[in-house]
């Protein structure tokens, strides 16, 4: 068994736990006792929160939309066509056609890289995140 | 966060978590805390048992009314008039900070003649609150030295949401309840890392550390670090912006990283179309959500468990997480699609880790200048602002001044809910959560011991009202708005007052967004989920 301090991934409190993983599984979480902001304790999503990165439900593949349907694709194809169709809409409508939303869920480093793309790889600053929401 | 901002100079809640225990006083509106941020919620509770005293200004029955010592059970959507009754008395009776109003703000005289309009007896009028209980809050939270001030989704998800937050920042200033310990005025975030979305510029108008894209000077210095020429300086579209944009066929692609607007906004029909109606939608997440199912290419990213990174919580502390296991399948982290779309579209960004990624967050953000790596794998995070290697990070803001220099006050007056029940949809629906789940519940409802104590979406509706209409616990009953219906089981109870219906937006069963009203704060761009009109019928 294996400890690995994290952040839980639901509200803003962000209360610290070590996941706990046996080989390559997420067996439980354990508070994290130092931290100030939640001392050892947890609320009943943070104790229950590894449960969903094990889901039969989570995506493993990029897929593209090929004659209408969602189709499992190689990750080349699929950032190829990514960038490809982001860059002719770009050249034919502008750069602001183009949209960006961020994430409130991912970490900040990739909300950076996120915007910055947005900003300096594409020439827009139409670039949200749904914290309003 | 816009009135925050107006009114202090910074949008982001002042004070810290570990504060709330040294509380003598907490004034709570709009922010069902013990569900929504259990462990802000549990100390809370911990300093009322210590002697703190609790005002509670919410329209619901929430668990913190149990412990409430004084419960303001205000009409939805009338926080203005409330507030400002409650600045009326304590300028009335003279119970203000004089010497804090005098030395560190401005405006108070346009605030004075504003909120002379809000007498106890208009206030009563328009709230439902007797004048007795909003003179008694009044008086506890002036006159008491560590009395603060929290709030969330309830005071912002409104037409009004501004108005809301400037009102509870005139209160505080004018009882000098800001820039001390556990004081202040404290926006709840929601979401793990809401703050730190918006702290590294996920937001129209500005780069990481809140430096405005319409500076020149910001954006040559932009420039000069990212190697382009040319950044726009012209503010860009907000969320709901980009969906009208999309809907006039303005807008011709959206990339979504982790986001389900699908669940998330209003008038979700809309929604639907005006993303329908683009040429090209690219989303990235870890689940198929209502919202990938409608895009052309979706990217399979990482959770939380399988990446390194930083994470910024409520009270502007940035923490560092590891990754503990490989990501399923071949999902990649959001980082490295984002460097690979960045790369093939002629922009390469050369990272090899998201360490490299907070370097050059520290070489370009002055606030985050000081919370390196180094310094996080050390100890227990870093509150912003945090300006050198030195600097020990800012537990709270606004010390002997405001960011801004001078506070303002920003005087409002109310405003009643943008749809007014009338006699075809007679009931207020108010939305929000539950304990057990959330957000939109993709990943919550994938956790079996959530799902099994909130499996399913419940309206609740006061008994008197059910009665009335010959409704019982667990009737599946129809919502209907001028938008659109849901249907779900009832939950008759008193938590909600009369003419008030209320629905959480975890599940998509019933999406109660399908319902609510797409009128917006025309400054934050925020929904008006708190209140629209519906009618309610029982199934037969």
């Amino acid at each position: 068994m294996a400890r690995t301090l994290s952040v839980c991934p639901f509200c803003g409190c962000g209360c610290n736990f070590y996941i706990i993983t046996k080989g390559e599984r997420v067996v439980g979480v354990e508070p994290s006792p130092g931290n100030p902001v939640n001392r050892g304790m947890l609320c009943a999503k943070g104790w229950n929160s590894y449960e969903f990165i094990h889901s039969p439900d989570r995506l493993t593949m990029p897929l593209v939309r090929k004659g209408g349907e969602l189709t499992e694709t190689a990750w080349d194809e699929a950032l190829d066509i990514v960038s490809g169709r982001l860059n002719d809409i770009k050249k034919e409508h502008g750069p602001d056609s183009l949209a960006f939303l961020a994430s409130a869920k991912v970490t900040n480093e990739e909300n950076y890289i996120f915007m910055k793309m947005a900003r300096a790889a594409f020439g827009t600053n139409n670039v949200d995140h749904c914290a309003r929401l | 966060m816009a009135g925050l901002a107006a009114a202090f100079g910074s949008g982001a809640m002042t004070n810290s978590i570990a504060e709330v225990e040294e509380a003598e006083l907490f004034f709570i509106t709009g922010t069902n805390t013990t569900a929504q941020h259990p462990l802000i919620g549990t100390r809370i509770i911990n300093a009322k048992e210590r002697g703190a005293k609790i005002i509670l200004a919410d329209p619901r029955k929430i668990q913190l009314a149990d412990y409430a010592d004084i419960h303001l059970r205000h009409n939805i959507g009338t926080d203005v008039a409330l507030l400002n009754g409650i600045m009326n008395i304590i300028i009335e009776e003279d119970i203000y900070d004089r010497e804090y109003v005098e030395e560190r703000t401005e405006n108070f005289d346009q605030l004075k003649a504003v909120v002379s309009r809000y007498t106890p007896r208009v206030v009563e009028q328009i709230t439902g609150v007797r004048a007795s209980d909003l003179e008694e809050a009044a008086r506890a939270y002036a006159t008491t030295k560590k009395a603060m001030l929290l709030y969330a989704m309830g005071i912002t998800q409104h037409a009004t949401g501004t108005d809301n937050v400037k009102t509870c920042a005139n209160l505080a200033m004018l009882t000098g309840h800001v820039g001390r310990p556990s004081t202040g005025v404290n926006p709840l975030r929601g979401q793990n890392n809401v703050q730190g979305a918006c702290d590294m510029g996920g937001l129209p108008n500005v780069f990481s550390g809140y430096q405005q894209v319409a500076n020149e000077e910001v954006r040559k210095k932009f420039e000069r670090a990212w190697g382009v020429e040319n950044l726009d300086g012209k503010v860009g579209l907000t969320i709901t912006k980009m969906m009208a944009a999309a809907q006039k066929g303005d807008l011709k692609a959206l990339y979504i990283m982790g986001e389900n607007p699908m669940l998330s906004d209003p008038d979700s029909s809309h929604i639907e179309l005006a993303l329908s109606n683009l040429d090209f939608l690219v989303v990235q997440d870890i689940f198929m959500s209502e919202t990938a199912r409608l895009a052309d290419v979706v990217l399979p990213a990482t959770s939380f468990a399988e990446k390194s990174g930083t994470y910024t919580n409520t009270e502007r502390k940035v923490q560092i997480a590891h990754k503990a296991i490989d990501p399923p399948g071949s999902a990649r982290d959001d980082w490295e699609i984002i460097c690979e779309v960045s790369e093939r579209s002629g922009y390469p960004m050369n990272y090899n880790s998201t360490r490299d990624i907070l370097k050059e967050i520290n070489e370009l953000t002055p606030s985050y200048a000081g919370i390196t790596y180094e310094r996080l794998v050390k100890g227990y995070g870093l509150q912003w602002p945090c300006l050198t290697d030195e600097h020990p990070g800012t537990p709270y803001l606004h010390k002997d001044k405001f960011t801004k220099g001078l506070g303002s006050f920003l005087p409002c007056d109310f405003k009643p809910v943008s749809e007014v029940p009338d006699e075809e949809y007679d009931f207020l629906l108010t939305t929000g959560r539950v304990y057990y789940h959330f957000h939109t519940g993709t990943m919550t409802r994938r956790i079996s011991i959530l799902d099994r104590e909130a499996p399913e979406p419940l309206v609740e509706i006061n008994p008197d009202d059910a009665r009335r209409l010959g409704i019982q616990n667990n009737d599946v009953v129809e919502l209907i708005s001028r938008r659109g219906s849901i249907k779900a089981k009832a939950e008759v109870t008193d938590r909600v007052p009369k003419r008030v219906v209320f629905s959480t937006f975890h599940f998509h069963e019933a999406p109660v967004n399908l319902l609510t009203n797409p009128v917006f704060d025309p400054i934050s761009g925020i929904p008006e989920y708190k209140g629209c009109a519906v009618r309610v019928r029982r199934c037969a």
